[in-house]
């Protein structure tokens, strides 16, 4: 199976996470394909934080406003009932506790659910952009991410070596191999999924798992 | 009343080295295109610039990038701006990263009277290094302070002559915050109407916290252009 039904079993996956009527923002890269599996019997309005309550679909060529983007910059469209407003008044909806989930894509997720997301000392720094307001403030925060690094290396640790964007921040984390939520205890593993076995997440995970009542060969 | 410039160069004429900047826009959307072109012509150096990114290569702040017209920038992301990320690593600009959130308020205080605000924003991360925290309701929470600029170069859709100011969908983003928190707020706009002709109700920038008025034509660049 290639990495683009990978992505897609992601996206799939957290889009299960969403509720009827529930306020969502999605972060830049990965989290911004969840948009494309939102079930139709669910009324769902994404945030921007650029200033965009209500993001639609990307716009016909005839569509295109260089004045109407989202966060990762790329042009869309607003649905009816949608509502445009300044940085501040994003931040207010964010922190303020009214946007019901948060996706973000990570570089390293711990054990306690601290995030690193935005920069590679001496090698690579992007910004945190919103990441460290929205990890405070939206109720639920879900993880998506390649459940390993390029390189094979474990991308959910005991405890993150990268500078972090929150502390004992995330909720849930989801990849292509399973899905694992943060609890006080540590971390449970809830699912497993097709091609994959409890033992395949056990090895690619450095952090301890909590591996009672797992769920496998979870298709979606 | 308040000038109307009918340059880019007249409108940035008091703008010296060594001044701190609040230039608005989210990526290119929003941005006063005229009057960062009249700052790389005019050459001014040693400049703070305040704004959520800076640009891409060849547009926007970028351009003061490229001829090393910044000394400190203070944004919240680098992004794929490829001479910008080198400059930072290699220590060639000075770069406060601040999360978005926080930036936003930091100039909204400002424009507002309000010295300093808690927020949970960047507790236990680099962010939060050397600054108090103190705990409200069991929970941390990081102290910042309120950014004020000697200038905010802003950019909007409509003015009027009285500087009332009407923005363009996600073009609003950082302009109206840094319009109150610019000692100076030079607005570049589209189209200038007569007063009287923007309905009170919707104004988005009230025109006390405008200085000077620059009616021009935008190119509107789009860094990624998706379709469906």
């Amino acid at each position: 199976m290639g990495q683009v039904n990978y992505r897609e079993r992601i996206a799939k996956r957290a889009e299960k996470e969403i509720e009827d009527g529930n306020y969502v923002n999605l972060g830049i890269g990965m989290p911004t394909l969840v948009a494309n599996y939102i079930s139709e019997d669910k009324t769902v309005v994404l945030q921007s934080e650029n200033g965009l309550l209500g993001i639609g679909p990307y716009p016909t060529k005839d569509e295109v406003d260089p004045d109407l983007i989202n966060a990762g910059k790329e042009t869309v469209t607003s649905i009816p009932g949608s509502a445009y407003f300044n940085s501040a008044e994003s931040f207010a909806m964010i922190r303020g506790g009214h946007v019901d989930v948060a996706i973000l894509g990570a570089m390293e997720v711990s054990e306690n659910g601290d995030l690193a997301n935005w920069m590679i000392p001496g090698k690579m720094i992007k910004g945190m952009g919103g990441a460290m307001d929205l990890v405070h403030g939206a109720k639920k925060i879900i993880v998506i991410m390649d459940h390993v690094a390029r390189d094979g290396s474990a991308k959910i640790k005991k405890e993150c070596e990268l500078p972090l964007t929150g502390k004992g921040v995330v909720h849930m984390i989801i990849t292509e191999r399973a899905s694992i939520e943060i609890t006080p205890e540590g971390l449970v593993l809830k699912e497993v999924f097709e091609g994959f076995t409890i033992q395949d997440v056990i090895d690619s995970t450095e952090a301890t798992l909590i591996t009672k009542n797992v769920v496998e060969n979870v298709k979606l | 009343m308040k000038p109307i410039y009918t340059s880019a160069k007249e409108a940035v004429a008091e703008i010296q080295d060594g001044a701190t900047l609040m230039v608005g826009g989210f990526g290119l959307v929003g941005i006063p295109e005229q009057l960062i072109l009249a700052l790389v012509e005019k050459g001014v150096k040693d400049l703070t610039v305040i704004s959520n990114n800076c640009g891409v290569d060849e547009w926007g702040l970028g351009l003061l990038l490229k001829e090393k017209q910044i000394k400190k920038m203070i944004g919240s992301y680098v992004g794929e701006n490829k001479e910008f990320e080198r400059q930072v690593l290699s220590g060639e600009i000075e770069m406060e990263l601040t999360p978005q959130g926080t930036l936003a308020e930091k100039i909204r205080a400002g424009g507002a009277g309000i010295p300093a605000f808690y927020t949970p924003a960047g507790v236990g991360t680099k962010v939060a290094e050397g600054k108090e925290i103190r705990v409200f309701d069991g929970k941390e929470y990081v102290l910042e302070e309120a950014l004020r600029a000697d200038f905010s170069l802003i950019r909007a859709a409509k003015a009027d002559k009285f500087g009332n100011l009407i923005y363009n969908k996600t073009a609003q983003n950082f302009n109206p915050m840094m319009a109150a928190a610019g000692a100076i707020t030079i607005a570049e706009v589209e189209e200038i109407v007569e007063t009287g002709d923007i309905d009170p109700q919707m104004v988005h920038t009230p025109s006390i916290y405008v200085q000077g008025l620059l009616q021009a034509k935008q190119e509107k660049r789009i860094e990624r252009l998706t379709t469906r």
